[in-house]
């Protein structure tokens, strides 16, 4: 269900670590290939072997009577399951944190919060991290190869959730027939039922991110967890809910394969506080109680997942990920282009320009290259967003992807102006005066004599750069635009191929960048003429 | 080394006059009320001890370098003093000083991206508005007075420091200046490579072209030198024919310069 907004450090099979690696390797071609192989090969792979034998991590822990536990969870999921307590940002609250107090006292052990990132959670219990894991888990057939899931403590369905003053359509059947686009989180029970009803789909990382869209009119609906919907747009009056919850799912407590002893205390303890009556006081003091939690009683967990995976055929993958790496091209061609465009002005002005225009040029190249370019985006995407429904100007709405090319394009042209101003600036002032003596004006010599002998000191660098943002794009999958990396890593989570998926990934990364270094060669050749 | 060809242009007509020129850098003062007159077809020698303001007096004929005060006269171009001023000038009196006076540097600055034949066309073409094919034919005609037709294509770092400089000669050439400003031409080169360069400017003065020549080759000057100009501490302290200052100079300071340097 939820998702944490940062990456995890721990598990990246990431086209983008491959990306790396193309420009040292474009030479041998064949050494790359088998490192790539070797490198999408790897992670299942481990993932396989912990899977099987209990991972290579420390034995299982013997717990004496009272011996404390160890509870991991992110605090900056949100709510209602775990997030800061507003009054006292020390303290974490949420329906997850009663729950681990009434556990706690009816096992008698203490129990300690242990801060984890949220998409590291499963690979952290299968490294022996922490004792168990409690963070809004989502029963898939994936996590169920590779954690011991307690007995479900909550029923969730999914919520659609419209504009208040929409009044199109009630259900996800009428969505689909008015071709509407739907917002949702990524690798969860919703997104996999917008999958299966073909229904139009804009993947998120955040919670609070789609609902935000909603209200700006990029999206038409948002598919989540009924207890994303009931804490964030339930009380937004821009927005309602649209017919009944649909579909169902379970979160249940995370342990370690193999670990049955925390397993069955565990369910154990659910069972005692579902039938006092606990749970249930807990979750209607969150206001997340409905009839569907009788069902928990009972405590069966069906397979939602099976399904999907065997959806993903190639035929129905590949098309997503060309889309995706013909997006990265697009991306970083045309956000290059514009970084390179506004560079020249910038270094010329803090070389030759006079003192205003200099510190103007300075300001600029040190703003941009100093914010970090995650940050630019949120404030092109989302900020600018919010000045253009305040002043009532659209165009200030950008579309993502327009957001993403100025947003890399900016960041880019602080470096690029850098590159370009060392790069004439190395050219010796004898060569302007030289040209001066042959009465040649100083635009022409700049054209004609210096920016010649600039641009091969600067192409080396500039080639570097165009690579670091081939590789950086991966970034704007956080304003919702699906690149190569993030449709890799959406589809290998979906369908679990990380096998298949990943080769074709890391074929068309280089079909991307063999060519990029053979031109960038070329260019350093021709423009190396009678120096090199 | 094809003699009486009249690559200089017209060059009977052309004088250089300084008027109590000035100039500091900071708390230096590098020129001290310089007066100098340079007659057309004249070739005059300046020597005098390093820092003795030599390179300036050329840097500010052309504008490569400004003047606090006094004036320069280029034919008929009058240069203003700009008081205070750093670097060169861009305006109009000096591009048009440039179009009359070329000059050649101690280190050659040939531009390294282009070759032998680019060298010598950019500025006639970009500037002059010269057709290219008329502009090419113009170089290697230049080229074979330096002795050096064969070298047409190639790149700057393929020749010598002796052939790199006499192709900056040539391409100085090509904008047919009255006059040409030589900046310590063969301090950078050996002794056998000297020759070569000395040698075409020898041809240079028997074709008529005004030469300013600042060198440390005191036979150059005492054969090819119509003048020799001392320069000490920004002043001009001596002025004469090359027998009168080389061979009995007046002032102790230039009797110890030249002491120094042919020792």
């Amino acid at each position: 269900m939820r998702c944490d907004p940062r990456r995890s450090p721990g598990i990246d099979t990431s086209p983008a670590s491959i990306g790396v690696i193309v420009p040292r390797f474009r030479s041998r071609p064949a050494s790359f290939l088998a490192l790539a192989v070797a490198l999408v090969f790897l992670p299942p792979a481990l993932a396989a072997a912990r899977a099987v034998g209990g991972g290579p991590g420390k034995a299982l822990p013997s717990r004496p009577p009272g011996a404390a536990l160890r509870w991991a969870a992110d605090a900056e999921g949100g709510a209602p399951y775990i997030f800061k307590d507003p009054k006292n940002p020390d303290r974490n609250v949420g329906f997850e944190v009663d729950l681990i107090e009434a556990l706690s006292r009816d096992l008698k052990r203490p129990i300690t919060f242990v801060q984890y990132d949220y998409k590291s959670l499963i690979p952290g219990i299968q490294r022996g991290d922490f004792d168990f894991a409690m963070n809004g888990l989502e029963v898939t057939g994936d996590r169920k190869t590779r954690v011991r899931f307690s007995r479900p403590y909550y029923v969730f369905r999914l919520q659609l959730v419209v504009r208040a003053t929409d009044h199109r359509f009630e259900s996800l059947e009428a969505c689909k027939a008015a071709g509407c686009l739907v917002g949702t989180l990524e690798d969860t029970a919703a997104e996999r039922l917008l999958d299966r009803m073909g229904i139009a789909k804009k993947v998120y990382d955040g919670q609070v991110e789609p609902y935000r869209d909603l209200t700006l009119l990029r999206l038409d609906a948002v598919l989540l967890d009924l207890p994303i919907a009931i804490y964030y747009a339930r009380p937004n009056p821009l927005l309602r809910f649209a017919g009944d919850p649909v579909d169902k799912g379970y979160y249940s407590i995370a342990c370690r394969l193999g670990d049955e002893g925390l397993a069955t205390e565990l369910d154990g303890a659910l069972d005692r506080l579902l039938q006092s009556g606990e749970v249930r006081r807990l979750y209607e003091k969150w206001g997340i109680w409905n009839d569907d939690q009788k069902e928990l009683a009972g405590a069966g967990i069906e397979d939602i997942i099976t399904e999907s995976r065997r959806l993903w055929t190639f035929d129905r993958y590949a098309p997503l990920l060309v889309q995706g790496a013909w997006l990265t091209v697009r991306l970083s061609v045309t956000s290059f282009l514009l970084a390179i465009l506004l560079a020249l002005p910038v270094a010329l002005a803090r070389l030759y320009g006079a003192a205003p225009l200099r510190w103007l040029a300075t300001g600029y190249v040190e703003f941009f290259r100093g914010i970090p370019v995650l940050l630019l985006l949120y404030f092109l995407y989302y900020g600018l967003a919010d000045l253009a429904i305040a002043w009532d100007l659209g165009f200030l709405k950008l579309a993502p992807l327009e957001a993403a090319i100025l947003g890399l394009g900016l960041n880019y042209s602080s470096y690029e102006a850098e590159i370009y101003r060392a790069g004439i600036g190395s050219i010796p002032v004898g060569q302007w005066e030289a040209a001066a003596s042959l009465a040649m004006p100083r635009t022409l010599t700049f054209r004609r004599i210096i920016l010649p002998q600039a641009i091969r000191v600067i192409l080396p660098p500039m080639t570097n750069d165009f690579v670091a943002l081939f590789k950086d794009t991966s970034i704007v999958s956080m304003i919702a635009v699906v690149e190569l990396s993030k449709q890799y890593q959406i589809l290998s989570k979906s369908s679990m191929k990380y096998l298949e998926i990943g080769l074709l990934t890391a074929v068309l990364y280089l079909i991307m960048s063999v060519p990029l270094g053979a031109l960038s060669r070329r260019l350093e050749k021709r423009w190396g003429k009678g120096i090199l | 080394m094809g003699q009486g060809d009249p690559v200089a242009g017209p060059v009977g007509d052309l004088r250089l006059t300084l008027t109590e020129v000035s100039k500091r850098f900071g708390e230096s003062r590098v020129l001290d009320g310089v007066n100098l007159t340079v007659g057309p077809g004249e070739t005059v020698a300046l020597i005098g001890p390093s820092g003795g303001g030599k390179s300036t007096v050329l840097r500010c004929i052309n504008g490569l370098t400004t003047f606090d005060a006094g004036s320069i006269r280029v034919g008929p171009v009058l240069l203003s003093p700009v008081p205070g001023g750093r670097g060169g000038s861009d305006g109009e009196a000096a591009r048009r000083v440039r179009r009359l006076v070329g000059m050649i540097f101690q280190d050659f600055q040939l531009f390294p991206h282009l070759t032998a034949i680019e060298n010598i066309i950019e500025a006639p073409v970009r500037v002059l508005g010269q057709r290219r094919t008329a502009a090419i034919e113009n170089a290697f005609r230049l080229l074979k007075r330096v002795g050096l037709e064969e070298h047409g294509e190639h790149y700057p770092r393929q020749l010598s420091g002796g052939q790199k400089q006499r192709v900056a000669i040539a391409r100085a050439l090509a904008m047919s200046p009255r006059a040409l400003l030589c900046d310590e031409i063969t301090s950078a080169l050996d002794p056998e490579l000297k020759h070569e360069v000395l040698q075409v400017l020898e041809g240079l003065k028997r074709d008529g072209i005004t030469l300013m020549v600042v060198t440390h080759e005191i036979g150059f000057a005492r054969r090819a030198a119509d003048r020799v100009v001392v320069l000490e501490s920004g002043r001009i302290i001596e002025d004469g024919p090359p027998a009168e200052v080389l061979d009995r100079p007046k002032m102790p300071r230039t009797r110890q310069f030249l002491s120094q340097i042919l020792a």
